[in-house]
């Protein structure tokens, strides 16, 4: 089917970072997408892309995704210098061809951060996001007979701000548009998230801690408040949860 | 989590020993701007100053220490942001971050190169074209020093060029202190860069003033 070109369909030029494994060296590969229409979402081009390259006996363009409806956080993709694209809330995999014109060109390049080794062409290792989760995203409770359901009141501006930070997806883009490779939007997040809620003050100084310092660990850099983050956020988290975040650790030092 | 070695503590660090630099910024404008009044005017006001005696020199120490803080964590900071971003975009666009920015390490260090000259100059007084006289009622002419000094026009286009710098650093800095000690959110980061920014033009147009004034022999 690929060198056919079905009437009413787009032609576009991708220029792909290719990579076999994380320690061998990439380069740009450049390749055409043929038989695109607009309703095709930005991973469903890739996939006709790779169904090609099949067909040819070469080897498909591996891309990280799943639930492929803005939730899970895994499609990671720099498109042309925006990670996600650039579309205001928007995943790779919400990104639609409509976006694009017949004849484009587009780069498409992985995550870029020391803390995200690339572990094939678009495909990072964001584990590391995983270790700041562990290092304090959780509250310690007992089990046993499920609690009784409004046993602890929360305020209603409380409870919208904790669900704003709960938003992040841990997708990782604001890393990938981090002039210096930080992770202070997505921790922020993941602090205030609890701040904000009564159940999070137990572990507040340990958790504000040790976040921060697996954060460092990690590999990744410092904040310099450029705020690239909250504007390739597909979820906008805002980046007051960063204000927040150094405003915990003030607070957890004087505690 | 250490403030001296921790991610967040770090720029707590910066902010605040920029915060306290960027007030003598602003004090020293106010200063400075008796210039525009003449003569008299600066001359007594660096009378004044000299009676603060015995304040003197602990402050000196003071914001050398702040310096000291900010030039160090700014070094430091700035090489491990480099090595955590160390491959980049082949296509890059920025769609927040300001050139102001991104640059903060260059100003930054222009603005310390631009310090100790301006210290030798006219704190110190001891750079090759320093004028040391005394005015008509015996005080000493700091006028006559900044006139002779910035008549030069190599000098003077150092000034205005670190004082260009300054405007970037500060069109950045200032609103960057406030996010950095946690004192953000959404309804007043407006308030802040806007804040960040017209301090910024503010410096920027009445430090600049001074040798564009001499040079074209408005203050003689
Ligand atoms: C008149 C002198 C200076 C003033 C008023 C000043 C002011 C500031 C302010 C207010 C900030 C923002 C702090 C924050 O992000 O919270 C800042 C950041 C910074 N300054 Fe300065 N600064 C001065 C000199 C210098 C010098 C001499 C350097 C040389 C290394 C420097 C390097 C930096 C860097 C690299 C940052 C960014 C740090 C970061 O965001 O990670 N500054 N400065
Ligand atoms: S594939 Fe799940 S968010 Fe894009």
């Amino acid at each position: 089917m690929s060198e056919h070109t079905a009437h009413g369909t787009m032609t576009l030029k991708l220029i792909v970072w290719r990579q076999k494994g994380p320690t061998e060296p990439g380069r740009f590969e450049t390749y055409l997408a043929r038989n695109i229409t607009e309703h095709h979402s930005f991973l469903e081009m890739l996939d006709v892309v790779n169904e090609d390259l099949i067909n040819d006996g070469k080897e498909p363009i591996v891309f990280d995704h799943d639930c492929r409806e803005g939730i899970c956080g895994t499609c990671s993709q720099v498109i042309n210098g925006l990670a996600h694209g650039g579309q205001t809330r928007t995943t790779v995999c919400q990104l639609h061809m409509r976006t694009f014109k017949d004849g484009d060109t587009i780069y498409i390049e992985p995550w870029r951060a020391k803390a995200f080794p690339i572990l094939k062409d678009l495909m990072v290792d964001r584990n590391a996001l995983e270790r700041i989760i562990q290092a304090g995203a959780y509250t310690s409770v007992n089990t046993g007979a499920a609690p009784d359901g409004n046993s602890i009141l929360i305020s209603k501006e409380d409870a919208d701000y904790s669900m704003d930070a709960a938003e992040c997806i841990g997708c990782g883009a604001c890393v990938a548009a981090c002039p210096n490779g930080a992770a202070m939007l997505f921790t922020g997040a993941k602090v205030s998230q609890f701040a904000a809620l009564p159940q999070g003050q137990v572990e507040a100084r340990e958790r504000v801690f040790s976040m921060i310092e697996v954060m460092q660990k990690c590999g990744f850099g410092n904040c310099a408040n450029h705020y690239d983050c909250q504007a390739v956020c597909p979820k906008d988290i805002d980046v007051k949860f960063i204000a927040r975040l150094n405003r915990e650790y003030l607070k957890a030092l004087v505690m | 989590m250490s403030l001296l070695t921790g991610n967040v503590g770090r720029k707590v660090l910066m902010a605040v020993s920029g915060l306290f630099m960027v007030t003598f910024v602003v004090a020293h404008l106010l200063g400075n701007s008796t210039i525009f009044v003449g003569p008299d005017w600066i001359n007594a006001y660096a009378e004044h100053l000299k009676e603060l005696d015995l304040l003197v020199w602990p402050f000196r120490i003071f914001m050398f220490a702040m310096l000291s803080i900010h030039v160090f964590f700014g070094i430091t900071l700035t090489l491990e942001n480099w090595g955590a971003n160390p491959d980049k975009y082949a296509v890059s666009r920025r769609p927040r971050s300001t050139f102001a920015g991104r640059t903060m390490i260059w100003t930054g260090l222009l603005l310390l190169a631009f310090l100790v000259f301006h210290l030798l100059q006219f704190t110190f007084k001891i750079t090759p074209e320093v004028v040391k006289v005394v005015d008509a009622q015996g005080r000493f002419d700091v006028y006559t020093m900044m006139v002779a000094g910035l008549r030069n026009k190599m000098v003077a286009a150092f000034y205005v060029l670190s004082m260009v710098a300054l405007f970037l650093h500060t069109f950045h800095g200032i609103q960057s202190i406030f996010q950095s000690i946690g004192l953000n959110n959404d309804r007043t980061m407006p308030k802040f860069i806007m804040i960040g920014k017209i301090s910024a033009v503010v410096f920027l147009v009445v430090f600049s003033a001074i040798p564009i004034l001499i040079l074209t022999w408005v203050l003689s």
